[in-house]
């Protein structure tokens, strides 16, 4: 055994903390998931992005045991969801979308049976650490049904996280959570990242995506519609805008099959590398033109996400 | 282990909690029935010829007490997750749908344990009761709740609202459990309804259980406890496929 593995290259040994393969789902008439390959490596901080019933939830459901696909293979650090569900689930700790809570119960009790669960008899150390982190800790024997929503859902963050999963899923994790706590949640989530856990996450404030994740999947009609670095997808899709204002305002000929759109007295086009810009600014040189203002807007993926769903 | 053990605590703890409505309400009920009946047919049913009509009585109400409640425990805790959405909670986590079955099962069993015995120390108050065969008594008790404490599980997955649930328990678990002979001795009966109490499991329970008290019984207490265990049987296997499908909990 071991002398068969010091064979092998070391990406064969450690399996990848998400593997997803040809996996499809079928509610009634809806399609909800065709199809769908992913790989996360461990140690990723991934993002699946997609517009509301792309298929995000119910895929991070099937990989959870929730629901079950109709086809396709799912395992979780090499564990089959379904053949292997005990170690897949140990190792997997998920945030789910919808606000949910037992109403009899406080948060420590919440906290407490969840560990019991995963089979952890005392966890109290490591309760009181994400309770703390999650700045619950003066609700700690509050019943969750007194909570405010925000709470709740850190509620929810801390029962994903009472097992010490390496690999973690958070769909909307921060929804409905305010400004200074979605920063320490995040700041929380970015740490445990660095410590090893990989993170996989679902959310509709693409500025965290584009902040925190390495790599983005978005997801269009339970299809994978694009896959790559979250810096290769700003660059591939939406180019640079640049936006000119010049005198005479009459844009020379040469560059009317760069523009996309005018805004008043504003000329905007649209390049595919900064390098473009010194052939533009020559063009407008040589035409005589002047150039008063200029600006460089670099896209978000936001526009990414606009483009890939709009097409 | 660790996985069942905390389940099995969140479902005490769970009735406990509300246990005004849990515990006390259905020892109130029945004391009622102990009540009004004994007073009013005491002297007009004729049971077994050595045991008096009150005496008969308490062991009877004691077991649909508990049957009552072991049904409602599971039932009512489950169907709460489902609507709810908090079964995410024992769904994610790798408990094996077995100890899911064990953990629901047994703290239907201790519900039930404790209104019986509620019920039957009440019930010592009105009459003086003697165990004839102790370990015949807790066979049927445990074996009972344990039934429907099962079908308390099935119930809850079938059901997709609250009102189904309540149709279940009040058209099915409800007159099953009054038509038992929990009020009356079957031999009481006309030959036809006699022949339709054979076919309630719940007849069975309570004969059995009754037979743990007085040593005397409609049916062998033999033939009583081979149908129950094989109706518990039936019911758990029942119940285990169904879970392990994920039916109705794993879309
Ligand atoms: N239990 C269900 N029964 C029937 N249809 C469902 C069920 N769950 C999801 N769907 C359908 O599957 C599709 C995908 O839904 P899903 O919840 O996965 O979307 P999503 O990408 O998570 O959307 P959102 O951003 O709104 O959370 C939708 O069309 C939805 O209506
Ligand atoms: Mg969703």
């Amino acid at each position: 055994m071991t002398s068969r593995n010091c064979c092998l290259q070391p990406e064969l040994v450690t399996p990848a903390a998400i593997e997803i393969h040809q996996v499809h789902k079928r509610f009634g008439s809806v399609q909800a998931l065709c199809g769908i390959d992913l790989t996360v490596q461990q140690g990723e901080f991934f993002a699946l992005l997609g517009p509301n019933g792309a298929g995000k939830s119910t895929l991070i459901n099937i990989l959870a045991g929730l629901a079950l696909a109709d086809s396709g293979r799912l395992a979780v650090l090499g564990h089959d969801v379904r053949a292997d569900y005990r170690q897949a689930r140990r190792s997997i700790g998920v945030v789910p979308q919808e606000l949910v809570y037992d109403a009899f119960f406080t948060v420590r009790e919440m906290l407490r049976f969840q560990s019991g669960y995963f089979g952890i008899r005392n966890n109290k150390a490591w309760i009181d650490e994400l309770l703390e982190r999650l700045a619950l800790t003066d609700k700690a024997d509050a019943y969750v049904r007194h909570l405010s929503g925000g709470m709740k859902r850190r509620v929810l963050v801390a029962q994903a996280l009472v097992h010490k999963p390496p690999v973690i899923v958070l769909d909307e994790p921060t929804a409905g959570v305010d400004v200074a706590l979605r920063q320490s949640l995040w700041a929380f989530i970015r740490r445990l990242n660095q410590q090893g856990h990989t993170i996989v996450l679902t959310t509709h404030y693409l500025e965290e995506a584009e902040a925190l994740c390495n790599r983005v999947a978005m997801l269009k009609q339970g299809q994978v519609v694009a896959l790559d670095t979250t810096a290769n997808l700003l660059s591939r899709h939406a180019g640079i805008q640049l936006r000119l204002k010049i005198t005479p305002p009459c844009l020379p000929d040469a560059l009317q099959e760069l523009s996309c759109g005018r805004d008043g007295e504003v000329f905007k086009l649209s390049l595919h590398h900064h390098a473009e810009l010194e052939n533009v600014l020559a063009v407008l040189r040589e035409s005589g033109v002047e150039v008063e203002d200029l600006e460089v807007v670099k896209p978000d993926l936001e526009d990414v996400f606009l483009e890939l769903v709009k097409s | 282990m660790t996985g069942l053990l905390t389940l099995f605590y969140k479902e005490l703890l769970r009735f406990w909690k509300v246990s005004l409505q849990t515990v006390l309400s259905p020892l109130v009920t029945t004391l009622l029935y102990l009540l009004i009946f004994s007073h009013v047919l005491e002297s007009h049913v004729q049971v077994y010829s050595e045991v008096n009509y009150t005496a008969f009585l308490v062991p009877g109400l004691v077991m649909m007490a508990m049957l009552q409640n072991a049904f409602s425990n599971s039932s009512s805790s489950l169907i709460q997750s489902k609507m709810t959405g908090n079964i995410v909670f024992m769904l994610l986590p790798p408990l094996a749908y077995w100890e899911f079955f064990v953990a629901y099962v047994a703290a239907s069993v201790a519900r039930g344990a404790v209104v019986g015995l509620g019920v039957g120390l009440a019930g010592l108050w009105f009459v003086p009761l003697t165990l004839a065969h102790p370990l015949w008594m807790l066979a049927f008790a445990v074996l009972g709740c344990a039934i429907l404490g099962a079908a308390g599980i099935i119930a809850s997955l079938w059901a997709d609202n609250y009102d189904q649930m309540a149709a279940v328990q009040n058209f099915i678990i409800v007159p099953l459990t009054f038509l038992s002979g929990v009020f009356y001795s079957i031999h009481s009966l006309p030959p036809f309804w006699q022949a339709v109490s054979h076919a309630n499991p719940f007849f069975y329970l309570i004969d059995g259980f009754r037979y743990g008290f007085f040593g005397v019984s409609d049916v062998s207490p033999l033939l009583a406890l081979t149908i129950v265990a094989t109706c518990f049987l039936a019911l758990s296997l029942a119940t285990l496929l169904l879970l392990k499908s994920g039916y109705k909990l794993r879309k």
